[in-house]
């Protein structure tokens, strides 16, 4: 992995100070650090993100609660963090599920060529011009609203990102010399895949990833505010915008919360995308 | 020129037909029951039976799909399990209203993006800059059913500068439908009164759903506008003494246009998912809603109907996209 990041884009300390110099990047790390210690710690903090209170409900943001109650007199900061676990969760597995899936596809196409080229790319073409929010809700409606049939519908709609990605780097990698040299010195086709075309496509796959990422989290987060998502009581911050934004003249804080938590955690994806981005490719950190 | 025009439309014909398989089969081969969520839950075995001949829903999978290709080639959309009536008719009914809020979505994008893409690029690294980059940012990452939710809020109900839900106010008298957009017929009406009407409904809804696209076009103007901007061909255009304006306008902008015009094309694709989301926020009747409600009465054929529509928008889009490219760059070829 270090050898293929060494030879695309210079040694990794050298990697490393570029990526340490970019603000924007810098940014967007320490918010995801801050937000993976509050998926993983958080809820051993916070108590049960179902507990009413409704005596309490409604109440704006105060030393007993951080960030006020809902309508159910429900804990938003107890709600907001149990369900970064939910976001972070979906957003990473819809993108290792994407980038499996996408990346085979994508090597086969530019390995193998001719046909299975033609198809693979097809395929693609049916899955790009299919509106994707629409295909997952007719998937979660099908198979019944839940955190697992999200996943599957916005994955099978972000895996042509990848395989597109990887052939084209498959494409522009094959003739180069030391993938002739490799193939010269009688590498199967898959060890050329697996030892030399794949890794050195690391690159833009990280970049295209962590974009993912923020991608799954917002379309996730719009299936659950229009019902297509986790069900309720489960703290998903789409779902949380959608049941608290009746009251949001009364108290902006129950729906601005999770909406906000949102915003945050997809800014944090793009900004390392962006400096992973300015970081492989120097020049276009413009 | 035009051979490749026809090669790019049979590829359209592929993809669509790829689509309508897709589509097919996604919706045909989960495991629900589109004549109990039409019926209810309440229904006996007999109607249910009776529902499922009267649609075709009993009829092998592969017949059912020749069956509806069948229709398709006619023009026929099959008929909505919902709504019993023809798909093509309700899609003609709610288009329109998507159409128009996505146009002046992409008007609004392109008022806002470009300028500020282009200040953040002449400002680079000074106080312009920072604030376009920061509009760029947050405009990626902002949900847009929570931007659509304080915009009503805000606009209309506190400060009461903009109308809330709807196309045209209750009062309104809706003009006779030539296009079905709104602000068109009503000036074909020579309806002023309801042309401000609904073009007062359409700010905050075409706001809200554009501000996404205007956040990623301010992003791409700027980045395409700084790598034209340290070419050579800037630093001659500068040196044989032009002034700044004309090397921005003759030089800069043209060979900046190709990548901003990729973002547009590309762009198509997220306008429809936000349209999903910012019309079920402002009571707009667009496909949106109508995917929506279709989708939760598992009325697939409707479903189907939208995704195939989408589709074609979207190929149509990234067409024409494909065809600008020539204009901006007469060095590219269509052979």
């Amino acid at each position: 992995m270090t050898a293929a990041l060494t030879s695309e884009s210079g040694t990794g300390s050298a990697v490393w100070r570029r990526f340490r110099r970019n603000s924007g990047a810098m940014i967007g790390l320490v918010l995801l650090v801050a937000l993976l210690l509050i998926a993983v710690l958080g809820p051993f903090f916070v108590g049960s993100p179902s507990a009413q209170d409704l005596a309490a409900r409604l109440s704006p943001p105060s030393s007993t609660h951080l960030l006020g109650t809902d309508q159910l007199g429900r804990d938003v900061l107890t709600r907001v963090v149990s369900g970064s676990r939910i976001s972070l969760g979906i957003g990473v597995s819809v993108m290792l599920a994407s980038l499996l899936v996408g990346s085979a596809a994508g090597l086969i196409a530019g390995l193998l060529g001719g046909w299975w080229d033609e198809v693979i790319m097809r395929v693609t073409d049916v899955f790009l011009a299919f509106p994707s929010l629409i295909l997952a809700m007719a998937i979660s409606a099908a198979l019944g609203p839940s955190l697992t049939n999200v996943m599957i519908a916005v994955a099978l709609v972000s895996w042509p990102t990848y395989a597109r990605l990887i052939r084209a780097q498959v494409l522009a990698l094959r003739e180069r010399e030391f993938v002739e040299a490799a193939r010269a010195l009688g590498s199967s086709q898959s060890r050329v895949a697996f030892r030399h075309l794949l890794p050195n496509s690391l690159a833009p796959l990280l970049v295209q990833g962590s974009f993912d990422v923020g991608n799954a989290i917002l379309t996730a987060a719009g299936l659950g505010f229009i019902g297509f998502g986790a069900q309720p009581p489960t703290p998903e911050w789409g779902a949380m915008v959608s049941e608290t934004r009746n009251y949001i003249a009364q108290a902006p804080w129950a729906s601005s919360a999770p909406a906000l938590a949102i915003l945050i955690t997809v800014l944090a994806f793009n900004l390392l995308g962006d400096g992973l981005r300015d970081v492989f490719d120097p020049r276009k950190g413009v | 020129m035009l051979t490749y025009i026809l090669r790019r439309l049979a590829l359209m014909v592929l993809v669509l037909w790829g689509v309508t398989l897709g589509a097919f089969l996604i919706s045909h081969a989960l495991p629900s029951d589109p004549a109990a969520a039409a019926m209810g839950n309440n229904a006996r075995e007999e109607q249910l039976a009776d529902f499922r001949e009267r649609n075709g829903l009993n009829k092998p999978l592969a017949t059912q799909y020749v069956i509806y290709m069948g229709q398709l080639l006619r023009g026929d959309m099959g008929t909505s399990l919902r709504t019993q009536s023809g798909i093509v008719s309700d899609l003609r009914a709610f288009f329109p209203a998507t159409l128009e809020l996505t146009l002046v979505a992409v008007v609004f994008a392109l008022l806002i993006g470009l300028p500020l893409g282009v200040i953040a690029a002449l400002w680079q690294g000074r106080p312009p800059d920072l604030l376009a980059r920061t509009f760029a940012l947050l405009g990626g990452a902002t949900p847009v059913y929570w931007l659509a939710i304080l915009a009503l809020t805000l606009f209309h109900e506190r400060l009461g500068w903009l109308p809330g839900p709807g196309r045209l106010d209750v009062y309104s008298l809706p003009p006779p439908t030539h296009t079905g957009l709104v602000l068109i017929d009503s000036l074909l009406a020579h309806d002023t009164a309801v042309f401000w009407d609904g073009l007062r409904h359409l700010i905050l809804p075409a706001l809200v759903l554009g501000a996404y696209s205007a956040a990623l076009l301010t992003r791409m103007t700027r980045s395409a506008l700084l790598e034209v901007l340290s070419q050579d061909y800037i630093r001659t255009a500068r040196s044989k003494g032009l002034t700044p304006s004309r090397v921005l306008g003759k030089h800069a902008v043209r060979n900046a246009a190709l990548p901003v015009l990729t973002v547009l094309g590309s762009l198509f694709g997220s306008l429809l998912t936000g349209a999903v989301l910012t019309e079920t926020i402002f009571s707009w009747p667009g496909i949106g809603g109508y995917a929506t409600t279709s989708a939760i009465s598992l009325d697939f054929p409707a479903v189907m109907g939208v995704t195939l529509i989408a589709g074609l928008a979207y190929s149509v889009v990234n067409l024409l996209v494909d065809l600008a490219y020539g204009f901006f760059d007469p060095r590219i070829s269509f052979s």
